[in-house]
């Protein structure tokens, strides 16, 4: 799923000057004047950080003059869709943030609208999914945790930080369905945030943990915890000891973007701009603070390549609630 | 371990990170105080100051604007009644009360040594045994925090007054009810949200206290007309009064100890923290009271004032064992705090006081300063705070409802907020009238959507079963005490029947006792 993209986690300093090399070639030398970032959610939150994170960069590289930030929280985000579309004649300079959830969201009717009804500009940045075990669990690899669940799916208690029909819990049932499992029979426990996961994990309640990819590699690094698999096309310089699902012989890739979108009906040129002026912000010194800061995998994915993403995500997604009875 | 200490010290010491401590603590109160704005909004407005500080100063710097937003969130509970944070709201229940009977100033002295003490108690236990601690913090299970839960329940008795009971009881249930409004995370589905988006996230706790204490008081005291505006204006000569006469400090020195070391060891657990925290330490005290005692909570105890003061800020310190020593966020504050230890490139976790021993005690050892200038920062500052209440009803009042509304809406942006607020107070208005207590259905909100959330994760675990309620002992442990909490004055009132003479057992305050340590 991942192989057309041009996916670039430059840890190294090798990869950051590749990097360079690749997205320094603008196609459009437009320097904006004004942006507006519009987050679907409240201060401190995942969209909050990536919006004031793009926006950073912009604004301190000088290829934006002013950004402004506007939150607006409510109905898992639907709340800044519907305002988006309401007002979209006033608002050709905004960019919304959003990530894998208004996939998901849309899917399972949380919001009528979907991605369809906003014009996609770019996936900016990504992560994976990961499997994780306690540092003194028995299991070693993945392949154990699946036979495991063969034999009795009850046996294998997978805890994630969202509640159930949700990312953790959807690339759980994936990575099981691809191993020839039942993905009804994944026993998800919910808990209300990641951290509260992770002790959920530690305290012995759960065996398994699906999670972020870059959550899991902080903690790894900690000493507490093991990453058996992740959802990668292929490995990971970050961690190269850490297997994909698909090396493993599971069929499954997952990827959880986040991304900009504007608004809709906005004008071809308009998009191309913020295409353009997004491209640039990748090469610049601003953008690898920010990054190497927030430990983001760079995920760029302009356009139409965007929108055929999402559509391919919408229906692997929509697939896998429709057999987990999410949706009807 | 010494070594490491003297390094923190060493850290800590440095002119300018004790000016970090002294920006933190300034900025924290000041934020806290506002109606609303908490812990939680206040750090993550230091996050852009952060980034230009290296990783102690940073953290310094973040850890004092927290327990100074703890500290300053209890002022407005006590002055108007609007809880400054979360983990203020049962500030509000005994310490407004207080400033209603012209004891504002002794109230707010109270509060400032009470969360002093909290504090400082906390630091030390951290000191000496975060490491350890860090083992405790993942020794409970969902089957174990369910059963907590219910034991903080039992309390409910301690939010009513004589004959009180069933309205009491009502209100929990509807605080239960509301807590189930909004996306239940074991079944993904959704519930009671009538089709509407903005109640999918469910009805925010703080929107929830704003709405039936500030808003709903602001709105009575409007009601009850122009001729008692004379009586309630405060009488500013009996404000100054900060003092606590040698009595008072003998009734609330035990209790301030006892909560302060709970409301640690409750804020070590990666699910609860400081808001259930002040509830539980509430809830003990009053269990422990006598029968007489009981009936002043939340008429301006003292004890009711020092406990949840004591427990909240031991509890924020108790919050930094799971987030140095395991990277575990306990609550949204430490989120974001440990969101910026990682952009520092610190991995809190075990090895974190071998691999940066300057940051992971210099943080520790910078929250005595920061409780010693919390304390420096706010006693002199009380009587100039508490003559907010001198100012003019009719313009007072605006101001309360100004910042209680922009507060909650600054939280989360959504003007829906604001108008689910209005609705709550009128219905709270009408429940007020018909003399139905507010703090049990806040109890119930609280309490009650944790409880059903570990209930159902529980059940999971357990692939439906409630075997763990007899089969893990520290869940059978603890619901045993909250069974006993409940029955035992039933007992005695047999047993008084029985006997025919008035008799008083202490059981139930030696069962809570044991179910401290």
């Amino acid at each position: 799923m991942l192989s057309a993209f041009r996916f670039r986690s430059h840890k190294s300093v090798m990869a950051a000057i590749f990097a360079t090399c690749i997205a320094g070639t603008p196609i459009y030398a437009s320097e904006m004047e004004n942006l507006h970032l519009l987050i679907p959610g409240g201060a401190g939150g995942g969209w909050d950080n990536t919006a004031r994170g793009i926006g950073e960069a912009l604004q301190k590289s000088g290829l934006v003059q002013t950004v402004s930030y506007e939150n607006q929280s409510g109905g898992g985000g639907g709340k800044a869709i519907a305002h988006l579309i309401e007002t979209a004649a006033q608002n050709q300079d905004t960019l919304m943030v959003n990530s894998t959830p208004i996939v998901i969201r849309s899917l399972s009717k949380v919001f009528p609208q979907s991605f369809r009804d906003l014009t996609p500009v770019a996936a900016t940045v990504g992560d994976y999914g990961a499997f994780v075990v306690k540092k003194d669990s028995p299991y070693t690899s993945f392949t154990q945790v699946v036979e495991d669940y063969r034999k009795d799916p009850a046996s294998v208690k997978v805890a994630g930080g969202s509640a159930r029909g949700s990312m953790d819990h959807l690339v759980a049932a994936m990575a099981f369905k691809a191993a020839g499992g039942d993905a009804r029979q994944v026993r998800y426990v919910a808990y209300d945030a990641g951290g509260k996961a992770m002790a959920g994990l530690l305290s012995g309640e759960a065996q398994v943990l699906s999670t972020g990819f870059s959550e899991a590699l902080a903690l790894a690094d900690a000493g507490e915890i093991r990453i058996l698999a992740m959802t990668g096309e292929e490995r990971n310089a970050a961690a190269p000891d850490v297997p994909t699902l698909k090396e493993l012989g599971y069929n499954a890739t997952f990827v959880n973007w986040r991304g900009l979108f504007g608004a809709p009906g906005l004008p071809e040129e308009k998009k191309q701009a913020f295409i353009a002026t997004l491209e640039k912000m990748y090469s610049t010194p601003e953008w690898e603070t920010v990054r190497s800061r927030n430990g983001w995998s760079e995920l760029f994915r302009p356009g139409d390549e965007f929108n055929s993403f999402l559509e391919k995500q919408e229906q692997e997604v929509g697939e896998l609630m429709r057999e987990l009875g999410f949706l009807r | 371990m010494l070594d490491g200490i003297f390094t923190g010290l060493t850290t800590a010491v440095m002119p300018f990170n004790l000016l970090m401590v002294v920006m933190g603590c300034f900025a924290g109160t000041f934020i806290g105080m506002l109606p609303g704005l908490g812990p939680i909004s206040a750090v993550a407005l230091m996050i852009p100051i952060t980034y230009g500080l290296d990783p102690a100063s940073g953290i310094i710097l973040m850890a004092g604007v927290y327990y100074g937003a703890v500290f300053g969130g209890s002022t407005s509970s006590i002055l108007i009644n609007a809880p400054g944070c979360a983990s203020t709201v049962v500030t509000a229940f005994d310490g407004y009360p207080l400033a209603q009977k012209n004891q504002a100033g002794k109230a707010l002295a109270l509060a400032a040594y009470s969360s002093f003490t909290g504090g400082t108690v906390g630091a030390i236990i951290l000191l000496f045994a975060a490491p350890a601690l860090a083992s405790v913090s993942l020794s409970f299970q969902s089957s174990d925090y369910f059963a907590l839960m219910l034991l903080g329940l039992t309390a409910v008795a301690a939010f009513s007054g004589k004959g009180q009971v069933i309205k009491a009881l009502i209100m929990t249930v509807l605080g239960l009810m509301i807590a189930t409004v909004g996306t239940d995370v074991t079944s993904g589905t959704t519930r009671f949200t009538f089709g509407s988006v903005d109640l999918i996230d469910g009805v925010s706790f703080l929107l929830l206290a704003m709405a039936t204490f500030a808003l709903t008081e602001v709105i009575m005291t409007v009601l009850k007309g122009q001729h008692r505006e004379e009586e309630a204006q405060v009488d500013m000569s009996r404000l100054g009064s900060m003092k606590l006469s040698r009595e008072e400090v003998k009734e609330v020195a035990p209790t301030i100890a006892r909560s302060s070391v709970f409301g640690f060891l409750i804020g070590v657990l990666p699910g609860a923290g400081a808001t259930i925290a002040s509830f539980l330490a509430y809830g003990l005290e009053r269990n422990l009271a006598s029968a007489k005692e009981k009936l002043k909570f939340g008429k301006g105890a003292l004890r009711g004032l020092a406990a949840p003061e004591s427990a909240n800020n031991a509890a924020s310190t108790g919050s930094f064992v799971p987030l140095l020593t395991l990277g575990i966020p306990g609550s949204g504050t430490t989120a974001i705090m440990l969101g910026a230890l990682i952009a520092y490139g610190i991995q809190p976790g075990p090895r974190l006081f071998v691999d940066n021993p300057d940051v992971f005690w210099s943080v520790i050892i910078s929250m005595y300063f920061g409780n010693l200038v919390l304390l420096i920062l706010n006693l002199p500052l009380i009587p100039y705070i508490s003559k907010l209440l001198v100012i003019p009803r009719p313009i007072l009042i605006p101001l309360i409802l100004f910042f209680s509304i922009t507060g909650v809406y600054l939280v989360s942006f959504n003007t829906f907020d604001i108008q689910m607020m209005v609705i709550i107070t009128v219905a709270a208005i009408f429940l007020k009238l018909l003399e139905f207590p507010m703090a049990p259905m806040l109890l119930g909100y609280i309490l009650g959507g944790l409880m059903e959330n570990n209930l159902s994760r529980a059940l999971t675990i357990s692939d439906g079963s409630f075997s763990f309620l007899w089969e893990r002992p520290l869940t059978l442990t603890i619901a045993s005490i909250a069974l006993l909490v409940l029955v035992t004055p039933l007992l005695q009132r047999l047993w008084q029947h029985y006997r025919h003479k008035p008799f008083s057992s202490p059981g139930a305050e030696a069962a809570v006792n044991e179910g401290e340590g």
